[in-house]
């Protein structure tokens, strides 16, 4: 028997048992619950009871308990649930079909704003995101972090019990020792009181932190995260109030991108890569494009589908920006880049598409970039034409920086009794000389909602984990401020509670749901009629109707320092600070999917990097994953290189979100942290910063190592101006066979359906959208690092990115490939067993259960699409992860080879439902994974057999070309070429390469 | 069979056997290895390191059945790694042997009566190892019968367009024929080993295996036309097997693989490898069991000529590659056959252009090609040679196709290691323990070799 759990052995409890009769036997088991260490000993994987088992009278006491442990967990279900109600989106569930799932409209907010989705449930497990059509942000697509934020639900490491210093806590037992807290402050006003969030846009939320400061008027509320700054201080400078900027892409003819990566990423990204791709593709008959410009202090996907694009230093944004304000003044040029024919055709391009043209600065920028930006846009009459502005989407919009320096304040006077940290991983993300993982610990009480167990959890005395966003009731804007209501899928797995639930708790219903707090703040709002019809439609739709907001009209004032903001030169290198493009500030960092999703540009897997130029990396004479120490703001890092082309020489390039030390079983490990380097004052980028070679090596792990196309052109690209000339100019690029040639005679000729799929080059925008999509679809494995650098990652399809042109700025383009189902497939031949057949609709299928694992298949494969279960990839040990996998998509065991697949359940689905109502499959009826998640609808599937189809009709034009077509493997997906629109004045086509 | 053996007159390079044998002399030396000799230190230390270097295959499998595949380098793309090329590498030592007994049984060579036996048992072991790479190599390698034509109730068949299956035919084809091959020669053998034992447990082993073999005439009249019959099945076995596993490649689209020489290439390429390991394991033997007078430098020279032969065709070969490359104005071919001259491979292939085109030139000496040890060198270097190749082949074809984005690299973990120092093992194992227990060499057709063999009868048929 154990030494310290006397207690607990089994005849204690037994006695405990048998004291107790009738009605208070539950009562004791219930009470037997809390007592401190019951649950470990119900839940440890060999009971110290096991030797019970070897006698008759022990095993019979063990198995009483056990049983009692059952009806213990029976329990909770007989206790009355409030009633909630929430609506699926497609089909009443009068009852839930099993194995039809339903589709419910939620809506995912990252930093406030919602990416308006519709989750996809089996059996009411979320298994899948889906962008909602209706919804005006996503029209049915949906970005990189929507689309994983249904593992971020299962993440088997969020924190799964309320607790106390370490202790085990129920949530009563938290709000009792809550109340007495709250007592203390109610003699005086709460003035012990803080209050930290996350930028705060859920109306509900606000309206419940008005009550809480109505109750405690003294206390405060303060909100910080570490980016999005610029955006939100950037309107203030330039019009004196807070606004949030709208861009109307799809009218802008001239697009001008300061580090701006707009397309699929950030607030409105899906929506914007929608609006701008509008105005680049060919395939429907369009003969002009809008020409796009990028300025970038590093690579982006968006700067990648420029049609110019400059580098340049961080410092020397805003005298550029400047430069550029007094040449469409007409005055002369000045500043970085004035003398370069980029820059004169820009200025001229700008003034000549006055009204029809965007200027946008990039999420990491400075306020007084934005700024400038805004004053540009006003110059060229862009404001209220292309660029649009409604009242800022915040609640309740602030200098976040000034918040954070006076909770840092308030915390060192001492006076702050109760700190409460709502969201936000501040311990990890605020600038080192703040300090602020001593301040907080001034704070005598410490209350944190967090996700996980985190840097700032683990200073904090009380840990309440937070619901996840498809776990609990609340609402936020999407990027134009149209308010979704988030209704819950699922109940909370690990007992979160929401933000609405914990400021319950500081007013006289502590125990008030989300779902009432939510349903009577809008039903206080509600002016119509009918409340009970309104909501419900809310619900389903998953947004409120009209509830964006009317555009204000504004105009800019350049009341910004003639100079730049930030600080002096010195001898060194520039840095700049960039959120990862998929684990953002750091937030997802234990999201394996996001972790294990090639970055865009630097294809790089579960780590982040020291970007440097060609150039800068001979001055430093370091080579890839050469680790270096970063000195810059008294700090330094350690990191390891990575050397990019279109990376401004002089500068380097960091992205935050890594270096995680508590963050869960992905995160941790993963990268470097950077945020010691960024200071308070100027936290966007830095200068003078050193960098010392360490004469280490450091691996990372990139998904691919070559970027040159080597002269095969597996992406055709051209100018809009030789496409005009010859609408057939890509197709004279490749070598076809000729018709019919095959060595296996063409028996079959696929009269039913014929499955195809068009990708267009020009749409795509390399946001990745599309691989988390197939890889949550499709139950694909995470791999983790160590694999990945023996290049054997599982995702389906990949995005290719190749360089084309001068070393240094080169065109950098996007290639979706997935497995093209060729007609005449070399994998097929060569399987000994026949495990990969091509169907009678022309798929490629690959049959698990048959496939013995030669690997010849995808020798054999040209695309190297084929991905191989080397060791047992799949998870089949955590147990919350289980629930997300797709039950119409078999999980992969270990030493099967697996590829796309069509997502032939799809097909199917759709099939049976036509054959069901007798008729044929609508085009448009099956959307693949990755085609539905496409924010640019780059990706288009159908029947090739159907002249009507759209798939077809992109096939038909000129543009459509087939990835090695002289192997004549006659794939079933093929490409229209990337159009771009240079400027002839610059001079630098896309020819040289 | 065959017509009596003229011995010329002049003889180039000394005798097949030496003078002052008899009938009886030989077959004590042979069977007295077998029968009468101790066991000495120095094949108990042999067989101790070819046993340890066994249980390198043990842990190396085991360990591969528990986790996967994964623990080797394989990856996407270079999805065939260290089995594909050892197993190609000893289905190409399995060729010496069946060449030797059939082919030069055809063509009338008797001086490969020497070291037929040998060279027989040498390519049965060298399939044996050959054969565990397939079933290793499959990730499920539980479901690897699913290769073979069995009736089920799914009626499945195998894919019969893959090469793969053809292998499984070629392969075990190949095994069973040279099994019998074996066993029939090894017949009346092990009568004479029966009848001089000594103690009667081995008289009982051996007698069962000589399963009542008499040495009657009709005995042999039936075993001749058995010999003859199963060489002309080998024969074309010779041929095609490599031929089969060079479509394991050559059917393939790939650059690098999809090349019609080849069949001619690998063939040539085996039996030059079949040959080096054939006198890798004769120059010690014949020293160490002092049987330099029926192993002579005659049978050295001889050998040493056919690798000089096969290593030239396959020199050829490797010149014709690049040439096609170069000719076939395609971007891919071109592309391979640069990157195999200058890629991260660029060092294998020069090794092994140096281990199989310039090292055997050496062998246009005669002086060169009478000296054992110097002979023993050149034949290691080939056999390292020979599995460079099949390691160019592999792995520069696949680790760099079409499309640039998916070119990666291949590197051997220690489990590759272990598994094919641990076929050496095994193979090893087996030499050491054949070369105890059964006549290394053909006694009696030993005996055909002796001048006292050689009586005038009218040729039968």
């Amino acid at each position: 028997m154990s030494e310290n759990s006397d207690s607990l052995n089994l005849t204690s409890i037994r006695t405990k048992l048998d004291k107790a009769k009738g009605a208070g036997y539950w009562r004791s088991l219930d009470e037997l619950a809390s007592v401190e260490g019951f649950k470990e000993f119900l839940h440890r994987e060999f009971p110290r009871q096991a030797s019970e088992w070897i006698d008759d009278e022990g095993r019979r006491n063990f198995l009483k308990i056990m049983g009692a442990s059952l009806a213990l967990a029976g329990l909770s279900a007989c206790t009355r649930q409030p009633t909630e109600f929430i609506m699926p989106y497609v089909e009443a569930p009068e009852q839930a079909i099993p194995g039809k799932p339903l589709f419910y409209a939620t809506a995912f907010p990252v930093s406030g704003i919602a990416s308006p989705v519709l989750v996809e449930a089996h059996e009411f497990r979320p298994t899948k995101v889906e962008g909602n059509p209706e919804h005006p942000a996503s029209m049915g697509a949906t970005d990189v972090q929507a689309q994983a934020s249904i593992l971020g639900l299962y993440d088997p490491d969020r924190l799964q019990t309320v607790n106390y210093i370490g202790e085990v806590r129920s949530y009563p037992s938290f709000l009792s020792s809550f109340v007495n807290i709250l007592a203390r402050q109610q003699g005086n006003q709460g003035s012990g009181i803080r209050i930290l969030t996350e930028t705060v846009t859920s109306p509900t939320l606000y309206g419940q932190m008005q009550d809480v400061l109505k109750l405690y008027p003294d206390a405060k509320w303060y909100q910080w995260e570490p980016t999005g700054h610029g955006r939100r201080m950037g309107s203030q400078i330039a019009f004196g109030k807070y606004l949030n900027p709208i861009y109307k892409f799809d009218q802008a003819d001239v697009v001008l991108s300061i580090d701006g990566n707009f397309l699929g990423n950030g607030p409105g990204g899906v929506r914007y890569a929608r609006d701008f791709v509008s105005k680049r593709i060919m395939r429907d008959g369009a003969t002009t494009q809008s020409r796009f410009y990028a300025v970038e202090t590093t690579p982006t996907s968006t700067g990648c589908k420029a049609d110019h694009r400059q580098a340049i230093k961080p410092s020397e944004v805003s005298g550029f920006l400047q430069g550029l304000t007094a040449s469409l003044n007409n005055s002369a040029a000045s500043g970085p880049l004035a003398n370069s024919k980029f820059y004169s055709a820009l200025v001229k391009d700008l003034q000549a598409a006055k009204g029809r043209s965007i200027v946008i600065a990039g999420e990491d920028q400075s306020p007084e970039v934005h700024a400038r930006v805004h004053f540009i846009n006003e110059m060229l009459g862009n404001n209220g034409h292309t660029v649009v502005f409604t009242q800022s989407l915040e609640a309740k919009p602030v200098d976040q920086w000034a918040d954070l320096q006076a909770l840092v304040t308030d915390l060192h006077s001492g006076q702050v009794e109760l700190l409460v940290i709502m969201g936000g991983n501040p311990v990890y993300s605020a600038p080192p000389e703040l300090n602020l993982r001593g301040a907080i610990q001034m704070a005598k009480t410490r209350v944190r909602l967090g996700e996980h167990d985190d840097e700032t959890s683990e200073i904090c005395q009380w840990n309440i984990p937070m619901a996840h966003a498809y776990e609990a009731w609340s609402d936020a804007p999407a990027y134009d401020g149209t308010v979704s209501i988030i209704q819950p899928l699922i109940a909370p797995l690990y007992g979160g509670k929401s933000a609405h639930e914990l400021l319950s708790a500081f007013t006289e219903t502590p125990e008030k749901s989300s779902y009432l707090s939510v349903r009577d703040y809008w039903t206080a709002k509600h002016t119509g009629a009918d409340f009970e019809t309104w909501w419900k439609h809310s619900v389903h739709d998953g947004f409120v109707r009209d509830s964006a907001p009317p555009a204000v009209s504004a105009s800019a004032s350049l009341a910004i320092p003639r100079t730049a903001i930030g600080p002096a030169a010195g001898s060194g290198y520039d840095i700049s600070f960039h959120s990862d493009p998929y684990v953002l500030d750091g937030r997802y960092a234990n999201n394996a999917w996001l972790q294990e999703l090639p970055r865009p540009i630097t294809r790089l897997t579960w780590d982040n990097a020291v970007l440097v130029s060609r150039k800068t990396a001979a001055e430093l004479k370091v080579e890839d994953e050469d680790r270096v120490a970063i000195d810059s703001n008294g700090h330094t890092v350690w990191g390891a290189i990575t050397v990019l082309p279109g990376q401004p020489d002089g500068s380097i390039a960091l992205s935050l979100g890594y270096g995680r030390t508590r963050s869960g079983r992905a995160g941790n490990g993963a990268g470097f942290d950077v945020y010691p380097l960024r200071s308070a004052s100027n936290p966007y980028y830095a200068r003078g910063a050193s960098v010392r070679k360490l004469g280490e090596k450091f691996k990372l792990a990139p998904v691919q190592h070559h970027f040159a196309m080597e002269g095969r052109e597996p992406v055709h690209a051209g100018t809009i101006d030789e496409f005009k000339q010859d609408p057939y100019f890509s197709e004279k690029k490749s070598e076809l066979p000729p018709k019919g040639l095959t060595i296996f005679p063409d028996t079959w000729k696929y009269e039913g359906y014929a499955w195809g799929m068009a990708i267009d080059l020009t749409a795509c925008v390399g946001c990745s959208a599309c691989v988390v999509a197939c890889q949550a679809e499709n139950n694909i494995a995470v791999v983790g690092k160590e694999q990945v650098l023996n290049t054997r990652e599982m995702h389906w399809i990949r995005i290719d990115r190749y360089y084309k042109g001068e070393p240094d700025e080169p065109d950098m383009y996007f290639q979706p490939v997935a497995c093209v189902q060729c007609e005449q497939a070399p994998c097929e031949v060569v399987c000994p067993v026949a495990a990969t057949e091509t169907d009678a609709e022309g798929l490629n299928n690959m049959v698990y259960n048959r496939c013995v694992g030669t690997r010849y298949c995808s020798n054999n494969c040209p695309y190297k699409v084929r991905r191989f279960n080397f060791l047992l990839f799949s998870d089949w040990e955590t147990e919350s992860t289980k629930l997300q996998k797709n039950p119409d998509v078999t999980v992969r065991s270990r030493g099967v080879m697996e590829k796309c697949s069509y997502c032939v359940q799809r097909i199917n689905y759709a099939k049976i439902t036509a054959e069901k109502e007798d008729r044929k499959v609508r085009d448009g009826e099956i959307v693949p994974a990755c085609a539905a998640a496409c924010p640019s609808q780059a990706i288009m599937f159908g029947d090739l057999n159907d002249p009507k189809s759209r798939v077809t009709q992109w096939k038909r034009h000129s543009l459509n070309y087939s990835l090695l077509a002289e192997l004549n493997t006659r794939p079933r997906t093929t490409y229209l070429t990337e159009i771009r629109n240079p400027n002839p004045e610059v001079g630098k086509s896309e020819k040289d390469s | 069979m065959a017509q009596p053996v003229e011995l010329p007159s002049k003889i180039e390079v000394g005798p097949v056997i030496d003078e002052g044998h008899s009938l009886a002399s030989v077959s004590d030396k042979i069977a007295g290895i077998v029968i009468k000799r101790k066991i000495t230190i120095g094949w108990v230390f042999g067989f101790l390191i070819a046993f340890g270097f066994l249980q390198l295959l043990m842990a190396g499998a085991t360990w591969l059945f528990v986790k996967g595949v994964g623990v080797w380098g394989i990856n996407i793309p270079v999805g065939w790694g260290f089995a594909i090329v050892n197993f190609v590498w000893w289905i190409g030592i399995g060729h010496a042997g069946t060449l030797i007994s059939a082919i030069l049984l055809l063509l009338n060579q008797s001086w490969r009566n020497a070291i037929n036996r040998f060279a027989e048992a040498m390519t049965i072991f060298a399939v044996m190892c050959a054969g565990m790479f397939p079933v290793l190599h499959t990730g499920r390698p539980w479901l690897a019968y699913w290769l073979l034509p069995y009736p089920n109730t799914m009626w499945l068949w195998p894919q019969f367009r893959s090469p793969l299956v053809w292998d499984v035919f070629a392969v075990s084809t190949y095994l069973t024929i040279s099994a019998v091959f074996w066993y029939v020669g090894l017949i009346p053998d092990f009568a004479t080993l029966r009848d001089s034992s000594k103690q009667l447990w081995k008289a009982r082993i051996y007698g069962m295996l000589a399963m009542g073999w008499r040495s009657s005439a009709r005995h042999w009249q039936r075993y001749e036309k058995a010999a003859l019959l199963l060489a002309g099945l080998s024969t074309p076995l010779v041929v095609s097997v490599h031929t089969v596993v060079s479509f394991d490649f050559a059917v393939a689209q790939l650059p690098g693989w999809h090349t019609t020489i080849f069949p001619p290439y690998f063939v040539a390429g085996a039996i030059y490898s079949g040959f080096a390991m054939v006198l890798t394991l004769m120059i010690p033997v014949r020293t160490f069991y002092g049987l330099e007078d029926i192993i002579t430098i005659r049978h050295l020279n001889n050998m040493a000529k056919v690798t000089l032969a096969t290593g030239m065709i396959v020199g050829y070969g490797y010149m014709f590659e690049a040439f096609f490359g170069y000719y076939s104005a395609d971007i891919y071919e071109k592309f391979m056959i640069w990157n195999r001259m200058t890629g991260p491979y660029a060092p294998f292939y020069y090794c092994l252009i140096f281990c199989n085109v310039i090292t055997p030139q050496f062998l246009w000496i005669k002086k060169l090609r009478t000296t054992p040890l110097i002979l023993w060198c050149i034949s290691i270097v080939v056999n390292i040679g020979m599995w460079l190749e099949r390691f160019v082949i592999v792995i520069t074809s696949l680790h760099r196709d079409f499309l640039p984005s998916s070119w990666g690299m291949y590197w051997p973990t220690r489990w590759d290691w272990a598994v094919y120092l641990g076929t050496l093992g095994l193979f090893m194992t087996c030499i050491f323990l054949f070369v105890r227990v059964l006549p290394m060499i053909t006694i009696f057709e030993l005996r055909m070799l002796l001048p006292g063999a050689r009586v005038k009868e009218p040729v039968a048929q």
